[in-house]
């Protein structure tokens, strides 16, 4: 389908928010590398950062293709009001079970999001969600085998879980903040929304907190943490963009 | 089992007397033999797969990994080591003991068979020179 230079636009926009997700979030999972809980997390969790940061990379070139910035000039050099990224892929670590809990609301997130694009009327978006289905697939399963272990565990490890559960679900709902697109999106068949995406994400990773005996935050308590689609955003993320970006901005013409 | 101590006397690896080591096993291609490739730590063998991914799956082509509890494997013991061994007179046992490529390389020459494995030596031998 070839687009208007609104629906461009538009698309544009929703990518956008997308890839900074992938790269915040990566960023931050990048953090643990060198300080896992052991050798093998250490090796898994820091090769799931790595394809994070990779995709979101391969979407920037694709906003390179429809006239944006270069791929490093986009990510290095912009300031936090220009992300759209969601606030939860802001926080810094803090503990490991944060981290895992961050990563697994997020991963199933991006796993039915790829899946509604997967047979989206925009080409390029549905050649994406092909590309990424593996990793995205380990990455799912690598959080899923983490909460139900640690889940189950012991009366700490349960604890713990519980407590990062309640701490990442407000931030995991600002996820799904609709954007002033949203209604384009869906009429042209690029994009169904947020909203569903919300719906199929709960039932996807219900299930599984049952079997890790770990519940939901009751409704009335739901708060999502919106603003980060609209460039507001927590303290956490300009320092973030600050240290990612220090070398590159050294010489932004430099030769890699 | 004794494990190295920090300071106050707690031992490190506490934590984890809980997991077990798992073998892993790595297939490059389907149908082709599963080789023994090394271990992961992991509280439990769907953790284990989670793990030999990344530690053994990730740059080389696989087809399937498998994990078995190391506690799961019965070995012989290298005091038996000898049994190995036998006696020099009984080489007729032993594949090295039959040659049989001047045989195979001749019938090759004579219907005309490409030897690569030769062609790749010579190969290899002119590089070096």
């Amino acid at each position: 389908m070839s687009l208007s230079p609104g629906e461009l636009k538009d698309v544009k926009e929703f990518l956008y928010k997308i890839a900074d997700d992938q790269l915040i979030i990566g960023h931050r999972n990048s953090e643990w590398t060198g300080l896992g809980p052991t050798l093998e997390e250490d090796i898994a969790f820091s090769s799931i950062a790595q394809d994070k940061i990779g995709q979101s990379q391969h979407i920037y070139e694709l906003l390179h293709a429809m006239g944006e910035k270069h791929p490093d000039t986009t990510a290095f050099t912009r300031n936090a009001a220009d992300f759209r990224c969601s606030h939860l892929t802001e926080y810094p670590n803090g503990e490991y079970e944060f981290s895992l809990m961050r990563n697994f609301l997020f991963n199933h997130s991006e796993h039915i999001r790829f899946g509604m694009l997967s047979t989206s009327s925009v080409e390029q978006l549905a050649k994406l969600a092909k590309k990424y289905r593996g990793e995205i697939k380990y990455h799912v399963m690598h959080s899923d085998t983490w909460v139900k272990q640690l889940g189950r565990a012991n009366e700490e490890s349960h604890m713990r879980m519980q407590k990062a559960l309640n701490d990442t679900f407000n931030l995991a709902l600002g996820i799904f903040e609709e954007s002033d697109f949203a209604e384009a999106l869906r009429e042209t068949k690029v994009f169904e929304g947020e909203q569903v995406l919300q719906n199929k994400w709960l039932e996807e990773i219900s299930p599984i907190l049952d079997s890790a005996s770990l519940v939901i935050p009751n409704k009335n308590s739901w708060a999502p943490a919106y603003g980060g689609r609209k460039g507001q955003h927590t303290e956490y993320l300009q320092p973030l963009i600050e240290e990612m970006g220090a070398v590159f901005r050294l010489d932004p013409n430099a030769e890699w | 089992m004794n494990l190295p101590a920090n300071e106050d006397g707690k031992e490190i690896l506490g934590s984890l007397e809980e997991w077990e080591t798992f073998e892993v096993f790595h297939q490059k291609k389907r149908g082709e033999q599963h080789v023994h490739v090394g271990i992961v730590h992991a509280a439990g063998p769907d953790m284990a797969l989670i793990m030999a991914k990344e530690a053994f799956g990730r740059r080389r082509q696989t087809a399937n990994l498998w994990v078995v509890r190391s506690s799961a494997v019965s070995a012989t013991s290298y005091d038996d080591q000898d049994i190995f061994e036998t006696t020099p007179e009984k080489t007729y046992r032993e594949a090295s003991d039959y040659y049989c490529m001047d045989k195979i390389r001749k019938y090759q020459q004579e219907h005309g068979i490409k030897d690569r494995k030769e062609d790749r030596r010579k190969k290899k031998e002119e590089k070096t020179k």
